[in-house]
């Protein structure tokens, strides 16, 4: 990597840096790296993905190295490394979901949208991602995308969603 | 019975507001604190109390608080721990939701009592949604006047901070959830030293879970001899279960410790029994980490008693008959359930989710999550389950944090009180492996 990186290449949205410098402000002196992580966040909310640009501009912004920032983005599942597409779909595939009835839901999910956990649909509307617990077992089988939690799964329920967020 | 004491209001319309919490009594307990009692004396009421960690491991919270190192010029924090991601576990996604006040208010209770002026609510970011219900929350108890500088006109000053995590069950141990709120990766830390003397910024710090700190209002209003006398002996209290898999009503219920088992899954307040046409097969009390139970031992001690929703009953027998409370992730198995499936599954979470600082746990959940794999995809080997029991005692006890514990367990347990499911899977692949094939030999349903 060169340390000759664009620096305008990335930046966050006027709004979006007000609130960073906030977040930062909230530690104590000298702390500033605590405020790792939701900046992360705040990166992937406005990009949609965890970029190596992304991440060196966090790192200028929080005076440290930028492999600081690429270890701990690869330590963390809710980063996407790689771009993804227009809706993240989080399954959850976790012990008590699957008592509800999720396995038999998420091969429905694969099917309709004809990826397997990993991929993208080619029109890059929809990717699928695996991920543990999400807090909500007694409202299985769950997914998650973005902020929403969706509950309750059914097959049907499925189609419906995926359904209204094709249009 | 059926205190109410963190879910008495959890249903008043705008509940989320400050002005209906108040409206509800909210932040009483915050001016009786700060107006008429010490810290100390908070300290004290807490420890009369006898109430327990409750993000698993029951420590009690008042003599946790008296460990706190007081060292002059140097800043203490609480750290309240909203990680929750222990499979099973979701009473402290739907407190915070519901009620955010509730965990505010206990916010500056404790925060006063430990002489915390900084401190943060730690919250899995997958719950960012939350994240925002706590932060408006916060602005409006700000704006009341219950936070920030000299708050009630107190001299005391508090301000609250909400952190994302970013997706890492291991940052619910204390220790990693530390390293993950500098802003590193969450590896636990060794211990000694204990947060107590060492812990956010090398500072004194308190790590308490949600549901934990919510209680503390409450105390502080009725008083910590109150509250020791709701529960049962060492039990004291309430405590929130959630409740999944195979019941009628699966949800978050408050109950008072001592509730019999029992009582728990088949009355209708609350699971309302087994799914209709069903059996009850297997019981895992609190949260993935615990063993697992079968019907009997679960409804019943080695004595014959009823098994009762406690710490001290559900680990009674130690772990050849018996379990623990854990988180309160009360998931139940009903006979449609595989135990093999179940505990490959688990398997596979703990693998994911460990940090890889320490060999056995690094490498020990990687092949207990392979041999169970191959066991319930017809491919077992006739050593296997022996296999298995020899990673997991070989994990137990040997690891920087007890994640490691926590994986072994599981898969113990199955074998300890599953085992001819397992042999089943090795002898019978064809059958086995077949879609929804389940063992049907020999067991105890209830
Ligand atoms: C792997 C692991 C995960 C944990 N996850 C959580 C959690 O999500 N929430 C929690 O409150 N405690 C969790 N704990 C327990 C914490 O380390 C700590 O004991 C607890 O937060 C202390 O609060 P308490 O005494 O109020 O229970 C976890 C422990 C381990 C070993
Ligand atoms: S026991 Fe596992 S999770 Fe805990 S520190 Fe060791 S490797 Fe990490
Ligand atoms: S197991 Fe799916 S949310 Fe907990």
């Amino acid at each position: 990597m060169t340390t000759e990186t664009n620096h305008s290449a990335i930046q966050f949205t006027p709004e979006r840096l007000e609130r960073a410098k906030e977040i930062i402000a909230r530690y104590p002196e000298g702390k500033q790296k605590s405020a790792l992580l939701p900046l992360l966040h705040l990166l992937q909310e406005q990009e949609g993905w965890t970029s190596v640009e992304g991440m060196d501009y966090v790192a200028r912004m929080l005076d440290i190295q930028p492999i600081e920032v690429y270890e701990v983005a690869t330590f963390y599942t809710m980063f996407h490394l790689n771009p993804v597409g227009k809706h993240v779909i989080e399954y959850c595939r976790t012990g008590p979901c699957c008592l509800m009835g999720g396995e038999e839901v998420y091969a429905h999910l694969k099917t309709r949208l004809g990826i397997d956990a990993g991929q993208t649909t080619v029109d890059g509307r929809f990717t699928l991602k695996e991920v543990e617990c999400l807090a909500a077992c007694g409202m299985g089988p769950v997914f998650q995308i973005r902020e929403k939690y969706y509950m309750n799964l059914t097959n049907e329920r499925v189609d419906e969603i995926i359904d209204e967020l094709s249009k | 019975m059926a205190t109410k004491i963190l879910t008495e209001h959890i249903n008043v319309p705008g509940i989320e507001t400050f002005d209906v919490y108040r409206k509800q009594g909210g932040y009483t307990a915050v001016e009786k604190a700060l107006k008429t009692m010490t810290p100390d004396a908070i300290v004290e009421e807490v420890k009369k109390a006898g109430v327990r960690g409750r993000g698993g491991a029951g420590f009690p919270m008042g003599m946790k608080w008296s460990f706190l190192a007081k060292p002059e010029g140097v800043p203490r924090y609480l750290v309240c721990n909203a990680d929750e991601s222990e499979p099973g576990t979701f009473k402290d996604h739907y407190l915070m939701k519901n009620i955010p006040h509730l965990l505010i208010e206990g916010m500056i209770i404790s925060s006063y009592a430990l002489g915390a002026n900084k401190s943060f609510i730690y919250v899995r970011g997958e719950l960012m949604y939350v994240i925002h219900i706590l932060e408006k929350a916060i602005a409006e108890a700000k704006a009341e006047g219950f936070l920030g500088k000299n708050i009630l006109g107190s001299g005391y000053d508090l301000e609250l901070v909400v952190q994302p995590g970013g997706g890492a069950y291991i940052c619910g141990e204390e220790t990693a959830l530390l390293e993950s709120l500098e802003g590193k990766r969450g590896n636990p830390r060794n211990k000694p030293p204990f947060p107590a003397v060492k812990g956010l910024y090398q500072c004194p710090t308190v790590v308490n879970n949600v549901e934990s700190i919510a209680t503390t209002s409450w105390i502080v209003n009725h008083g910590g001899d109150a509250y020791a006398a709701i529960g049962i002996g060492r039990s004291t209290g309430t405590k929130l279960i959630s409740a999944s898999g195979h019941i009628n009503k699966p949800g978050v219920y408050e109950i008072d410790l001592g509730v019999p088992v029992e009582d728990f899954i088949f009355a209708d307040e609350w699971c309302g029994g087994i799914r209709p046409g069903h059996k009850f097969k297997a019981l895992v009390a609190g949260g993935s980490s615990v063993p697992i139970l079968p019907a009997n031992l679960a409804l019943t001690l080695a004595n014959g008693e009823k098994r009762l929703m406690s710490y001290e009953s559900l680990s009674d027998g130690g772990f050849a008959t018996g379990t623990m409370l854990g988180s309160g992730g009360f998931i139940v198995f009903d006979e449609t359930a595989c135990i093999v499936r179940n505990t490959w599954n688990f398997s596979r979470f703990y693998h994911h989710e460990s940090c890889g600082q320490c060999s056995p746990c690094r490498e020990g959940t990687g092949w207990m999550e392979k041999v169970l794999h191959r066991i319930e995809y017809g491919h077992g080997h006739q050593q296997d389950i022996d296999l298995l029991v020899d990673v997991a005692k070989k994990i137990e006890g040997n690891t920087i944090c007890p994640l490691g514990d926590a994986a072994a367990w599981p898969v113990a347990s199955a074998i300890r009180h599953f085992r001819d499911e397992f042999q089943w899977h090795i002898d019978h692949p064809s059958e086995a492996t077949q879609p929804g094939a389940v063992y049907r030999g020999e067991m105890a349903l209830i």
